[in-house]
């Protein structure tokens, strides 16, 4: 083992270039003669477009083109597409009406594409896109979730009456039905999940170019997943032949999930560079991400839980209206449906669940994947249940538990949810939260707090998350467009450095790290050299890309196949060299050494070799390059418990965090100061979400959050210094044992921060806060419970 | 941003004349209100003139009479000035209150006030401790220059030099913020000055506003109990996603409570 094995906390290699500036950001790029598109977005959540007149816009000098939806679809262009059919309840697939890059006779949100206008400079395209005149005809908006789908309210498609995309179930209702019948208590919550805007650093871009020479397009943008887009945009979209479109994406700043999907500025970026022969770039200001990256979550939803009278888990019933936006996204149907229901076993023995979800088009932004993507929902309802049962049946939230986890020795664990849980230890990571957040300590903590006159409370989350989506049969089997496999090409040069070449990508994650840590603790090389490559169609193999904490779990595990093929290649050139036979050959720490004796040779020998092959095997081939595929047996589910400590200051209503702890099962760690950070990031966002982030639309679909003087991004002050610990249950089902880090403080951190928040004003007689739990609403509740209890 | 004139002149006589001369001109003093409006586009001039070359309007007098803060001060340097946080600590700690380090190391103290956002900190400031503006062409009492919502007494071409504070017996400001943008739901400013007592309520209503009730009430007894009991109406006040004016109304009474606490054990 050496300072930068596995289990190390290798510093970045990524950080001396983001640090000095030096980093490959997409706005630093540029084309020569490029053109700099501006869209014309609708201003309006719902209206009829009866004229677009161009000519002003194209007076302004230094405009180019001004082009239309109607221009588009002339051309041939498709629609962008939805890659998941949700089969509801009767059996028919989700309605899916066109979605058209540039709008055709209707826009349906506010910032809708209705023109772009193609400018020699940026301003003259902002100049000419504000002289573009539409006609519009306003109609009447739908923007609130639960009642979009409800008789009588303004129509989104007509694809899809009622505006219901679809009405899906999952589980057993009968048999919940009469557990609930049964039960000895039961608990009945109801509540919005909040929609968020992603907020990635970077905001979204592309540079689009085409070479009429060869045919060839070039798209450089801040994707997440370079190979899907340039699938998305040649086989469905129908911007070119795969293999004349080549998709890079250079240093991503931070993606959540916002950029995972297909979205219209791309795709119109192509389609334009090809109209006008000339590179077109578009980079979005922060005023155009509020309005058209993919929002989260926004979600309401009536949860119940029964339970026996010892306390036991007898059955949960969930109703969740998901608000899916204007248009489906490229994965929106998927994520409150089999990325959401299949987690509400959570970690118990749950025997019967059932639920079901109507899917409803808004006036609103698409929602899409956001961090947790479905799984911080799921974890919501679990929690939050669990939670007011254990006030209501006096238990301590930790006995409660206790009493229903999934026990370490019953695994594989299958849930009445789909899922096969591999491994866990429910029972011991939360006993290490309970140590790291001094729970003991707590009473104390908030008799003290109660004499400064603040109120104290403790919450608890103790989640699972479902990661590295597996396997593609089963994907495929939910109605799932692709494969969820991995790949990763290992190249030794023939000086014996290493390059690696995988499908996955990096936008804050640090592959670049912990990819080589893997590779040159696999491969016996040093640390410094070997190379990650990823990020461009035309160096990587075919990968499906990053999300859903999918990169350790199933990119690297087809990092280490690759690596093991090499070792094997290695073995052949090795027994050659060295006049024994493959099979006598062992591999360790570099060099390859026939057993039982001290002769040996080193890789980097073997790699020289197999590029110079003078004195080599008959029947090899040269190289000492290996290619892998990995498709995963199953999800992984990383798992653990959260423990939020919050003082909440009655007068004002303001909620600090004053304490969180959490202890999570990542399974193996690759790099522990990487996975910290990943558990920050992550916390942050779920504590955004609880206390901070509200999405806000007035009834005629303005979204009136639309800027950071008004849609609160936590900081620094508004979070303590986390305790962070994890516990490692290797996962069985990869070669490495790891689980996948990168949502489970996304995931968590909600419930636990709302968990504690709720408890804290229990003794206020509080029973509802909704996030995020602002000041505002926090006194509110107040305020209302003191009138309350008053009469 | 639309296309304009850029202009830094090197004397208030040459900014005062671009100002008479171009209707569509404006002055730039620390710009973190201006160049934000003039990258959404919701503003179109002809002219933005820069005040950063006027060297004398930028610095802090402190002397027995009061504290002197030239225009173009930042509320980095006021906020970090000895002076200033030996004569008005809770000058130099509102300054430092202001949005972010970067917002208080460009924003000056007299942008702030001629802009005179209704949720801006300096004007709960300005009137809390009774300060006077100090223009190119005259003084106006700080009661008599903010008239309403992002209107001052400027007239047209008059470019504020400084602001003169009298040293108050003991003060404070207490803002709570608004969690995202961080300007102020409700600053309350008290002030026990020569004159009485004073306070200044700022974010609450269409601009800076005193409250006569709880400056009689501290006048008899300067104590936070002596304003915890004193609500203000709702009327008037702003509504916004962050708070309603009942909100509002009852955080000025709070934030005045904890504000005379602080001026006491400050």
């Amino acid at each position: 083992m050496t300072d930068m094995s596995i289990g190390r906390a290798v510093k970045r290699t990524e950080d001396l270039r983001f640090i000095t500036g030096k980093g490959h950001y997409l706005d630093d790029f540029g084309r020569p003669h490029q053109l700099y598109a501006a869209f014309v977005r609708s201003p309006h959540a719902h209206a009829e477009i009866r004229k677009i007149n161009k000519a002003k816009a194209l007076k302004v000098p230094g405009v180019v083109a001004v082009l239309t939806g109607d221009e588009l679809a002339g051309d041939k262009i498709g629609t962008l597409i939805c890659g998941w059919v949700i089969k509801g309840k009767d059996g028919s697939p989700h309605k899916a009406p066109p979605h058209p890059a540039l709008a055709v006779k209707k826009v349906r949100y506010v910032g809708d594409h209705v023109a772009v206008v193609l400018g020699e400079t940026l301003a003259a395209a902002k100049d000419g896109a504000e002289a573009v005149d539409v006609d519009y005809k306003t109609l009447p908006a739908v923007v609130d979730t639960a009642t979009a789908h409800k008789a009588g309210q303004p129509q989104l498609h007509a694809e899809a009456p009622n505006n219901l995309c679809y009405d899906w179930e999952l589980g057993d209702k009968a048999k919940t039905d009469a557990a609930f019948a049964g039960a000895a208590h039961t608990v009945k919550l109801q509540f919005v999940n909040n929609r968020l805007v992603p907020n990635a650093i970077e905001p979204r871009a592309a540079i689009a170019e085409y070479d009429a020479g060869n045919g060839e397009f070039t798209l450089h943008t801040t994707s997440q997943n370079p190979h899907v887009a340039r699938l998305v945009l040649s086989a469905f979209i129908g911007i070119a032949p795969e293999h004349k479109l080549r998709v890079i994406a250079p240093d991503v700043g931070g993606g959540f999930g916002s950029k995972i999907f297909i979205y219209p500025e791309e795709t119109v970026a192509l389609w334009a560079a090809k109209k006008v022969g000339r590179p077109v770039k578009w980079t979005a200001e922060r005023s155009e991400s509020f309005l058209s990256d993919a929002h989260g979550r926004d979600h309401v939803t009536t949860a119940e839980l029964a339970l026996d009278k010892e306390g036991k888990f007898l059955a949960m019933r969930v109703n969740t209206v998901a608000n899916l936006g204007a248009y489906l996204s490229t994965f929106s149907s998927a994520i409150p449906t089999y990325l959401y229901a299949t987690l509400l076993a959570g970690q118990y023995k749950t025997p019967v669940i059932y639920c079901d979800v109507q899917g409803v088009f808004t006036n609103t932004t698409p929602v899409d994947a956001y961090r947790g993507a479905g799984r911080p929902e799921a974890t919501f309802v679990v929690e939050r249940l669990v939670e007011e049962a254990a006030a209501k049946l006096k238990l301590s939230p930790d006995e409660l538990r206790r009493r229903n986890f999934v026990q370490p020795n019953e695994f594989p664990y299958t849930t009445p949810v789909i899922h096969q849980y591999d491994c866990g230890d429910f029972p011991r990571a939360m006993r290490e939260a309970l140590k790291l957040a001094d729970v003991p300590g707590f009473a104390q903590r908030k008799a003290e707090a109660k004499k400064r006159g603040k109120l104290r409370g403790l919450g608890y989350s103790s989640y699972i998350e479902a990661c590295g989506i597996a396997p593609s049969a089963a994907v495929g089997a939910l109605g799932g467009g692709v494969g969820l496999w991995e790949s990763a090409t290992v190249r030794f040069n023939p000086t014996g450095n290493v390059t690696v070449h995988v499908g996955t990508h990096a936008h804050g994650q640090s592959h670049e790290t912990t990819y080589a840590q893997v590779v040159a603790d696999r491969l016996g090389v040093p640390f410094e050299s070997v190379e990650i490559v990823h990020g461009d169609t035309a160096k990587t193999p075919f990968g499906m890309g990053t999300y859903g904490s999918r990169s350790a779990a199933v990119g690297l595990s087809a990092v280490c196949k690759a690596a093991d093929k090499i070792i094997e290649k290695g073995k052949k050139i090795a027994g050659h060299l060295l006049e024994a036979s493959p099979h006598d050959i062992e591999f360790r720490d570099g060099k390859f050494r026939v057993v039982g004796t001290d002769k040996e040779v080193n890789i980097a020998q073997v790699a020289f070799t197999a590029y110079v092959p003078h004195n080599y095997p008959k029947d090899l081939e040269p190289g000492f390059e290996e290619t892998a595929f990995f498709d995963p047996l199953n999800f992984s589910f990383p798992a653990g418990t959260h423990i939020c400590e919050v003082e909440i200051d009655p007068e004002t209503g303001t909620t600090e965090i004053v304490n969180y702890a959490a202890v999570d099962d990542f399974g193996k760690v690759i790099n522990p100061m990487i996975v910290e950070g990943q558990v920050h990031g992550g916390i942050v966002q779920g504590v955004g979400q609880a206390l901070l982030e509200g999405t806000v639309y007035d009834a005629e679909g303005q979204l009136e959050s639309g800027s950071y003087m008004d849609y609160t991004m936590p900081r620094a002050d508004n979070v303590p210094s986390f305790k962070v610990g994890t516990i490692e249950v290797p996962s069985p089902l990869n070669p490495l044992g790891v689980k996948g880090c990168g949502e489970a403080g996304a995931i968590a951190a909600p419930a636990a921060v709302m968990n504690a928040v709720h408890d804290a004003l229990r003794a206020v007689g509080v029973d509802k806060v909704e996030m995020p739990a602002t000041p505002h609403r926090v006194w509110s509740a107040i305020r209302k419970a003191k009138k309350k209890a008053a009469k | 941003m639309y296309e304009f004139q850029y202009e830094r002149p090197k004397t208030l006589a040459k900014a005062a004349d671009t100002l008479k001369k171009r209707k569509d001109a404006k002055l730039m003093a620390g710009g973190m209100t201006l160049i934000p409006t003039l990258k959404l586009r919701l503003a179109k001039l002809s002219h933005v003139v820069d005040l950063a070359e006027m060297k004398e309007l930028v610095g802090i007098k402190a002397s027995k009479a009061g504290v002197v803060i030239g225009a173009m001060t930042t509320h980095g340097a006021v906020a970090s000035s000895a002076a200033v946080k030996k004569a008005i600590p809770a000058l130099a700690q509102l300054a430092d209150g202001i949005g972010d380090p970067a917002v208080r190391n460009r924003g000056t103290i007299g942008g702030s006030i001629s802009n005179n956002d209704p949720a801006a900190d300096y004007p709960a400031g300005l009137i809390g401790l009774g300060a006077t503006v100090v223009t190119s062409q005259r003084k106006i009492p700080a009661d008599k220059f903010f008239i309403g919502m992002f209107e001052t007494a400027l007239k047209r071409g008059e470019i504020v030099k400084a602001v003169e504070f009298p040293i108050p017996k003991r003060a404070a400001y207490m803002k709570f913020p608004n969690p995202a943008s961080r300007y102020a739901i409700v600053g309350v400013f008290v002030a026990e000055t020569a004159n009485g007592v004073r306070v200044a309520v700022t974010g609450a209503g269409g601009s800076v506003f005193r409250v006569p009730a709880m400056e009689a009430a501290l006048a008899k007894k300067f104590a936070p109990e002596a304003v915890a009991g004193i609500a203000i109406p709702t009327d008037g006040l702003n509504e916004d996603i962050h708070a309603s004016a009942e909100y509002r109304a009852h955080l000025v009474t709070i934030m005045a409570k904890r504000a005379v606490a602080a001026a006491i054990g400050g």
